[in-house]
């Protein structure tokens, strides 16, 4: 495929703006001087372009994406609609509480609603990712110990199967990482627990169901040990979607949590984002919220927003991923409370008869009910027939299915991980249980082919190891064009 | 009432009795007693979409639409031609995970290594991210890019934007940085100071170009006491300037920033927006977040992959050089078709509308009363000095303009853009005369 710059020819474009109609101006200082290479194209063209690599993408409404731990569920036409709305869209953020009376409220439904969903006493919109919204909740507990003048507490413990987001963020909040070990079920070893505990605990990061899908039964214990050796207990949200409305992160224990909307709230990923991040913590934290939070007025007639006495500060320029914040809403007006129950309770199902279907061909990381999401190991598949979690997943693309998470949770070495989400149907789960069925038994009578997948994607296995080693990471104009 | 579940009650518990499972409460039979919800949320019963589109719309209407918009300070109103609403509008791009299976994502990893190469080209660097949250956010992962044992002191101007601060010293709490201000002059960094402040554990020097006043400063004499004490120097930038104006890559900047709302983003009450980071090849491995380059396939097809994983979260968890997983994508995209759209001169234009208007304002607010603060070159903003801004910024209300930006201490900082015409202008200019008069 052509890029847009192969596509550019000096002289055209399209002129979208009417001429300058006062006096022109150049300011008294210094002008660019090197050349500007940007595509000179006309718009006919760039729409093919465009739709040209749209056709070289996956998205949820091509087809069933049962990508672990990222909760790819149906992304509502409502909420893209309410989004685009002009009273939403053409809003300056600085234009002042006054002028801002709809977006302020929009703030303060979606920051009670997730109140109420995680058991928490307040909430920041801020945050514009989950890990973003990890790098927050850990600056709270830093800014909690500081001021109790716990200096002494410098670490945090995260168990050996999170996502790499927990210990990066740890590490960026300035914490030492304490990796702790996962016992025989996946869960968290209470005695290395224990063992790990000290002055020196700043707190846990858990999440929970865990990352390989299973709901901790000892959860109120590990919160307590935690708090018992003074430190605070830190809900990574991103498998709320097995739970919401069944068990809250506050009642466990938890005392910071954040939420992914564009995960368990059907925010679209935009091919790696926008996401949005919201932290909710316990009263105690909440003096140090950074940013903004909306709250009704005395009277209960106008909204305003307020910021914390001892904030840790922003954590970005404005208060929040509005359009993001407006998607969830309407996802939450849509849903309800009965809807929100109803989507967990699915998304659990999914999982556990997708498994019980994939049971029948492939061996799980641990035999036993799931939450919204399960981990196949291919260990003995590897081992007895060289046939790998890659090569599996690979062989998915041509059967026009997005393949599950591989080699995550690090704790299971073949690791395929799915999540089927609420949103799909009965037939999609059994197609994709029989498509899993038709690679094994197609790798099983040729493992050298199982290699070669995929066979019929636009683009096939690509060197990673080549662009690595020689980065090209930009397009190179012809010296001639300069 | 809509939950987006396809299954008939028959089908779910035809699916629960497959498994070995009689209702839903099963499931759950991990979940102890003790933290199982025994009643319903305390939420309101769903709504049907048309119910949701009415309770939207009205929220909507509460806020205040501007017909005439002279805001600016860190988000711009700049027109956005609708193929960029159309095409990041695509449901293939909305709905698509970030690209990790790269055989079936080449539409999504080819518009980011073209959005690469854009940012390339305006800041004249040499290799672009493929994006962080929004300006903000670049501005605090590129001083920590810059920030190790022996260099932990960040040196950031006064005439930085106020909210970038802001958050370079949140991120700064976390690693543990100094943060030093550096004192303003006359709406310029003062760069005696700044010479004065440089030490041998100064980490880098941030600062914005044009500033928050709008005023251009002497950015090649900054990055020059940067690196005499052998610190690096950080540019934060406007994108749309860059068509115009000296480039960080000219003026010899280590790392150019920026919030990339003013490339066809809309202002949404403050995001999602788009931070680019750019910076000399030297300083490539330490960019933070994600960077697709170009390879072949096993067919020899050119094709295009996430790259230089090593730095990131998912491969060196704790020894990342950021935490960053979810980046602003569709916003980079929407940055790349705006930029296709306008092509070199089409942003040029903005650029030199932008600047040609503002001086016009500038005079015409001058000739009507509002004073400005300073007296020195600038882009698209400026600031002016008055008793009361406030009545000034209600009587513009009235007539359905948003004025500049009130700083306190009676001044007011003035953006204008290809939106804003001379008879609006020439309209604010009156109003203002009018209330100044009083």
């Amino acid at each position: 495929m052509k890029l847009i710059f192969e596509r550019s020819s000096a002289g055209r474009g399209t002129s979208y703006l009417p001429a300058c109609d006062v006096p022109s101006v150049t300011p008294n200082t210094e002008l660019r001087e090197i050349a500007l290479h940007l595509p000179e194209v006309p718009e006919t063209e760039i729409d093919r372009h465009y739709t040209e690599l749209s056709h070289q993408v996956y998205g949820v409404n091509t087809g069933f994406y049962p990508l672990g731990s990222c909760t790819m569920k149906y992304n509502p036409m409502i909420n893209e609609a309410a989004a685009s709305l002009p009273g939403f869209a053409e809003i300056h953020p600085l234009a002042g509480d006054e002028n801002t009376q709809g977006a302020l409220e929009v703030m303060k439904l979606l920051e009670d609603s997730l109140k109420e969903i995680t058991g928490m006493d307040a909430v920041t919109l801020q945050p514009a990712a989950g890990a973003h919204g990890e790098f927050t909740g850990l600056l709270l507990i830093k800014a909690w110990h500081k001021a109790k003048g716990n200096d002494k507490r410098t670490k945090i413990i995260v168990p050996d199967s999170a996502h790499g987001t927990n210990p990066a963020s740890a590490a960026m909040a300035g914490f030492e990482v304490v990796s702790i070990p996962s016992d025989e079920n996946g869960c968290v070893d209470i005695d290395a627990l224990k063992a790990a505990v000290g002055e020196d605990t700043a707190g846990l990061m858990l999440t929970n169901p865990n990352t390989v899908g299973i709901f901790d039964k000892n959860i109120t214990e590990i919160t307590k040990i935690i708090h018992d050796a003074g430190g605070v207990n830190y809900y990574d949200g991103a498998n709320l979607n097995a739970v919401m409305g069944v068990a809250r992160p506050g009642d466990m224990g938890f005392d910071v949590v954040h939420v992914n909307l564009h995960k368990t709230f059907s925010t679209p990923h935009g091919g790696g984002g926008p996401g949005s991040g919201p932290v909710g913590c316990k009263e105690f934290l909440k003096e140090f919220l950074p940013g903004i939070q909306a709250e009704c007025t005395e009277d209960g007639t106008a909204f305003r927003s307020v910021r914390e006495e001892h904030s840790i500060g922003d954590m970005r320029s404005f208060g929040s991923n509005f359009s993001v914040v407006v998607k969830a809403l309407a996802y939450v007006l849509s849903l309800g409370k009965t809807g929100i129950r109803e989507t967990s309770e699915n998304a659990v199902l999914n999982a556990n008869y997708l498994m019980h279907l994939l049971k029948k061909n492939y061996e799980c990381a641990y035999d036993r009910t799931c939450m919204h999401e399960f981990v196949l190991d291919l260990a003995h598949l590897k081992e007895e027939h060289g046939i790998s979690a890659l090569d599996v997943a690979k062989a998915l693309l041509d059967a026009g299915i997005h393949p599950p998470t591989m080699y995550f949770p690090l704790i299971v070495h073949e690791a395929l991980m799915f999540e089927p989400t609420e949103t799909e149907t009965k037939e999609t789960l059994e197609a994709c249980a029989l498509a899993m069925e038709n690679i094994l038994k197609e790798a099983l009578a040729n493992p050298e082919g199982a290699h070669a997948k995929p066979e019929h994607t636009m683009i096939r296995r690509l060197d990673e190891v080549g662009a690595a080693r020689n980065p090209v990471i930009r397009y190179t104009f012809d010296s001639e064009e300069k | 009432m809509g939950n987006y579940v396809p299954g008939t009650k028959e089908e779910q518990n035809a699916m629960l009795k497959a498994c070995g499972f009689s209702c839903f409460e099963d499931l759950y039979r991990d979940v102890p007693e003790e933290v199982f919800l025994k009643r319903d949320l305390d939420l309101p019963e769903g709504l049907p979409e048309l119910e949701v589109r009415k309770k939207m719309n009205a929220l909507a209407s509460k806020n205040t639409l501007f017909e005439h918009i002279f805001r600016g300070g860190g988000s711009y109103h700049h027109y956005i031609p609708e193929i960029v609403n159309e095409i990041a509008g695509r449901r293939e791009f909305l709905t698509a995970y970030t690209p990790y299976q790269a055989e079936i994502s080449q539409g999504i990893l080819q518009s980011i290594f073209e959005y690469q190469t854009s940012i390339c080209e305006l800041t004249g660097m040499d290799a672009s991210n493929a994006s962080v949250y929004d300006g903000a956010t670049a501005a605090a992962e590129a001083c920590a890019m810059c920030v190790d044992r022996k260099r932990s002191r960040i040196l950031v101007s006064a005439t930085v934007d106020p909210k970038i601060l802001s958050v370079v010293k949140t991120y700064s709490f976390g690693h543990g940085s100094e943060v030093v201000v550096i004192p303003e002059k006359d709406g310029e960094t003062d760069c005696e100071a700044l010479k004065a402040a440089l030490d041998q554990q100064t980490a880098c020097v941030l600062f914005q170009q044009p500033n928050f006043y709008g005023i251009f400063e002497n950015a090649a004499l900054i990055c020059d006491a940067a690196h005499e004490s052998r610190a690096k120097a950080i540019a934060s930038v406007n994108p749309v300037s860059l068509a115009l104006f000296r480039t960080p890559g000219e003026y010899g900047a280590d790392i150019a920033v920026g919030e990339g709302q003013p490339l066809g983003i809309p202002m949404s009450f403050g995001g999602p927006y788009i931070g680019f980071m750019a910076c000399k090849s030297a300083m490539m491995r330490k960019l933070p977040g994600r960077i697709v380059g170009q390879t072949t396939d096993v067919d020899g097809k050119r094709g295009y992959v996430l790259t230089l994983q090593a730095r990131e979260q998912h491969i060196r968890r704790e020894k990342a050089s950021s935490n960053i997983c979810s980046n602003e994508a569709l916003c980079a995209m929407r940055v790349s078709i705006y930029l296709s759209a306008m092509g070199r001169l089409g942003l040029r234009e903005v650029a030199e509308q932008c600047t040609s208007k503002a001086h016009y304002l500038k005079d015409a607010l001058a000739c009507a009363g509002l004073t400005p603060v300073f007296d020195k070159e600038f882009f698209h903003e400026f600031v002016t000095e008055c008793a009361d801004p406030g009545a000034v910024l209600s009587a513009l209300k009235k007539h359905g303009i948003l004025g500049g930006l009130p700083l306190g201490d009676g001044r007011i900082l003035w953006c204008a853009t290809e939106m804003n015409t001379k008879q609006e202008m020439d309209m604010t200019a009156d109003i203002v005369k009018e209330v100044l008069r009083k």
